[in-house]
């Protein structure tokens, strides 16, 4: 299926959210995510089922004033 | 001491972490202004740049070496429900509750959109979030914050990454007057040490600065102009300021002078 993944149209085979972030090259990595706009935990990855068109933010660590 | 929620800190310089050189001068920067917070933000990772990973090694190292707390703003946010994302992203990836709340209402000033502000404040700290909202000098606006649950407040000094100081000491003095006991940290414009200074000496517990640090020719020895000048308004608000007078007053006395003409 094809979703928005940081604003960029990715394929993605994963159906549910841990295993999409594996797919797009996120393993091991210090992230956080949100699904449509709503904040997906790490320990939810796993049961946030992925649907066609879905955009997903991929946060990670940044400097800030 | 300042007590900024559970947290007593010796320094009242909170240094932001954005514009630097270098990895390494932002680390010089930090340990030279002494700063014991240090505000960090979340953006787009890239799978394969990283380059969040790369700063995450650096506030590891902070956290380890320097013993600072990190403070994750939601910089950037336009709205209240953004900034509450947001704001949930950071507690994850930082491991803390803290969070510098920041909505912005208009991108030439980056004026605090003091009503989203509000809304994403009543809901982090209802959620247990130690909110830090960067808002305006307005008093009624700093009331419901405090009734939000917010126990810090940021009020501007001027827009962000101005360097323009204490643009309206009338509000500021009259917010520091309203609340005397609510922790204040100046937030926003501070150009030069001589207005942290200012920030001090009119009673605000500390300040939080970023670009004038980031941005100066030698940003070590500016974190360390900072830190002084912060130190020395502290030291002259406690000592109590004279009051300001419209007329000239002799300091050497009159009496006993020799009538020579």
């Amino acid at each position: 299926m094809r979703i928005l993944v940081n604003g960029d149209s990715r394929e993605v085979r994963a159906a549910d959210l841990s295993a999409a972030l594996e797919e797009l090259g996120y393993a091991g990595a210090v992230i956080a995510t949100a699904v449509n706009g709503e904040f997906v935990a790490a320990n939810e990855r796993q049961a946030a089922q992925l649907a066609e068109g879905d955009e997903l933010e991929v946060l990670a660590p940044m400097q800030g004033g | 001491m300042l007590q900024l929620y559970e947290a007593q800190l010796r320094s009242r310089l909170l240094l932001g972490s954005a514009r630097y050189p270098s990895p390494a001068i932002l680390t010089e920067a930090i340990r030279s202004s002494g700063a014991e917070v240090v505000t960090v933000s979340l953006r787009r990772e890239s799978a394969g740049e990283r380059a969040g990973q790369g700063f995450w090694s650096i506030v590891q190292s902070l956290v380890r070496d320097l013993g600072v707390r990190v403070l994750p703003n939601t910089a950037g946010c336009h709205s209240a429900k953004e900034a509450i994302t947001t704001a949930h992203m950071g507690r994850e990836v930082f491991g803390t509750s803290w969070v510098k709340l920041e909505v912005i209402g208009e991108d030439d000033t980056l004026q605090p959109d003091v009503f989203g502000l509000l809304e994403a404040a009543r809901v982090l700290a209802a959620e247990g979030f130690e909110v830090f909202p960067y808002t305006t000098e307005d008093l009624i606006v700093a009331e419901r914050l405090l009734e939000a649950g917010c126990r810090v407040l940021m009020p501007w000094g001027s827009p962000i990454g101005s360097g323009r100081g204490l643009n309206n000491l009338f509000g500021l003095k009259a917010l520091r007057a309203r609340y005397p006991e609510v922790p204040m940290v100046v937030d926003a414009g501070i150009g030069v040490p001589s207005h942290a200074a200012q920030a001090l000496e009119l009673g605000f517990d500390a300040v939080l600065i970023n670009t004038a640090v980031s941005q100066a020719r030698d940003p070590v020895g500016m974190a360390a102009a900072f830190a002084q000048a912060v130190a020395a308004g502290r030291a002259a608000h406690r000592a109590g300021p004279m009051e300001p007078r419209e007329l000239a007053t002799p300091s050497t006395p009159l009496v006993g002078k020799a009538f020579l003409s």
